[in-house]
């Protein structure tokens, strides 16, 4: 009984562990970067969106997860999208009741985590063949993945394109009196484009077995 | 006809959906290893987009902006629906997916022959349901919308091509063991992007 019970609780932690690192939607499966990089100018815009996915991420496992004996196979996909709009919204709300200013600024990308990969994924993938708690945890550790992955590209491009960490300046800039020159690329598009690039060639060197053949 | 013109090019080139702001990045990534590929999808974007982000601002000016229910009931001049947009706008978008996919089948096989697996696909593109936020963003009118849906999936189309197509020569390329695939596209993608911000501030 206890090993049994141990089995259970140290499969529930890999459920919850593996997707962070060693199985990260991002680097690894890529899934949900559509949503990513355009939040990643500065590392609080990244980091309400990376709670904001959690939350998606989990609830929307464990509601799908609670119907899923009930939900017929063929309209499977409108019930998924229905209950994360549902959820979307809930975040949407909230961020504009309480964090305004942020709100406006992800503007469009909070409502694009209804079609980010990752919460379809594994809506689709994992909680349609698990159980609620499983799937819940499963959740919780893919919205960590990714927001582990946007915190940090949004470290590297607010830290050396504005000299700040979540707005308190690190390196003072010239134009104000410091010494740090800014390398304005890392505010502009491209430079997430290859930050990410580096990360996964980072992951894929550490990890042989996930490269490519073409 | 200059407004619209404004919104066309700004669309296509200035704030493209993939290089500008990284939408349908998935597809993107994973439908750009063929032109013939590149090119069926983008049509299919650029069809559903046209066809959605007119229908939402319809939805959004009729039925959910503050007042728009007045009609039924003066009780209902101060409603205002806006919340909502987001699940109409995916309902919407899944069944006008449903619909083209089933009408296409049906008249044009030829069409659903080349388009058909990226049908149901299209509908969790997030270039698609951008297409209708940013529409609610910058309010839009009809007009504008139609133009700025042909626009935005025209230039999300050119981008996954020119991907394909630089990727198709990349073949012969010898990519360190790490970047192969994912990596170097990030990276082709990256300098493509960076090529597009000539753009900006082109002004008509």
């Amino acid at each position: 009984m206890s090993t049994s019970q141990a089995l259970i609780g140290k499969r529930l932690r890999q459920t919850l562990v593996a997707p962070i690192v060693a199985n990260n939607p991002i680097g690894v499966q890529v899934l949900g970067i559509c949503s990513a990089l355009a939040v990643t100018t500065r590392m609080d815009k990244a980091l309400v969106m990376g709670v904001g996915v959690i939350l998606v991420t989990a609830f929307a496992n464990l509601a799908v997860s609670l119907v899923r004996n009930w939900t017929p196979n063929n309209i499977r996909i409108i019930v998924q999208l229905a209950v994360i709009a549902t959820l979307v919204i809930m975040v949407d709300q909230v961020l504009k009741a309480y964090l305004y200013e942020i709100s406006l600024e992800l503007s469009v990308y909070i409502g694009l985590i209804i079609t980010n990969c990752i919460v379809m994924g594994r809506a689709e993938g994992y909680a349609m063949q698990n159980p609620p708690l499983a799937s819940f945890l499963d959740g919780i550790g893919n919205g960590l993945g990714y927001a582990i992955v946007l915190l940090l590209v949004a470290f590297v491009r607010e830290f050396s394109g504005a000299g700040k960490v979540f707005g308190f300046t690190v390196l003072p800039l010239r134009n104000e009196g410091g010494w740090y020159e800014p390398n304005g690329l890392m505010l502009l598009a491209p430079s997430a484009l290859f930050i990410l690039a580096l990360l996964v060639w980072l992951l894929r060197t550490l990890k042989p077995e996930g490269q490519e053949k073409d | 006809m200059e407004l619209y013109l404004n919104v066309l090019i700004k669309s296509m080139f200035l704030e493209n959906m993939a290089l500008a702001f990284f939408l349908g990045m998935c597809s993107f990534l994973a439908c750009s290893k063929k032109v013939e590929t590149a090119l069926g999808l983008g049509v299919a974007v650029v069809f559903v987009q046209v066809l959605t982000v007119p229908m939402n601002q319809l939805i959004l000016h009729h039925l959910l902006a503050e007042g728009a229910l007045s009609g039924l009931s003066p009780a209902f001049a101060k409603v205002d629906l806006g919340f909502l947009s987001f699940i109409l706008f995916i309902s919407t978008i899944a069944a006008a997916t449903q619909v083209v996919e089933m009408a296409v089948e049906r008249f044009a096989p030829a069409l659903y022959a080349t388009l058909g697996v990226f049908l149901p696909l299209i509908a969790v593109n997030c270039v698609i349901l951008a297409g209708s936020l940013f529409m609610q963003e910058r309010d839009y009118t009809f007009g504008e919308s139609v133009v700025y849906a042909f626009g935005s999936g025209l230039g999300w189309m050119l981008a996954i091509v020119a991907m394909a197509a630089i990727r198709e020569k990349m073949a012969y390329s010898d990519v360190p063991a790490g970047l192969r695939g994912l990596g170097i596209t990030f990276m082709t993608a990256g300098l493509m992007s960076m090529a597009f911000m000539v753009f900006s501030g082109l002004q008509l």
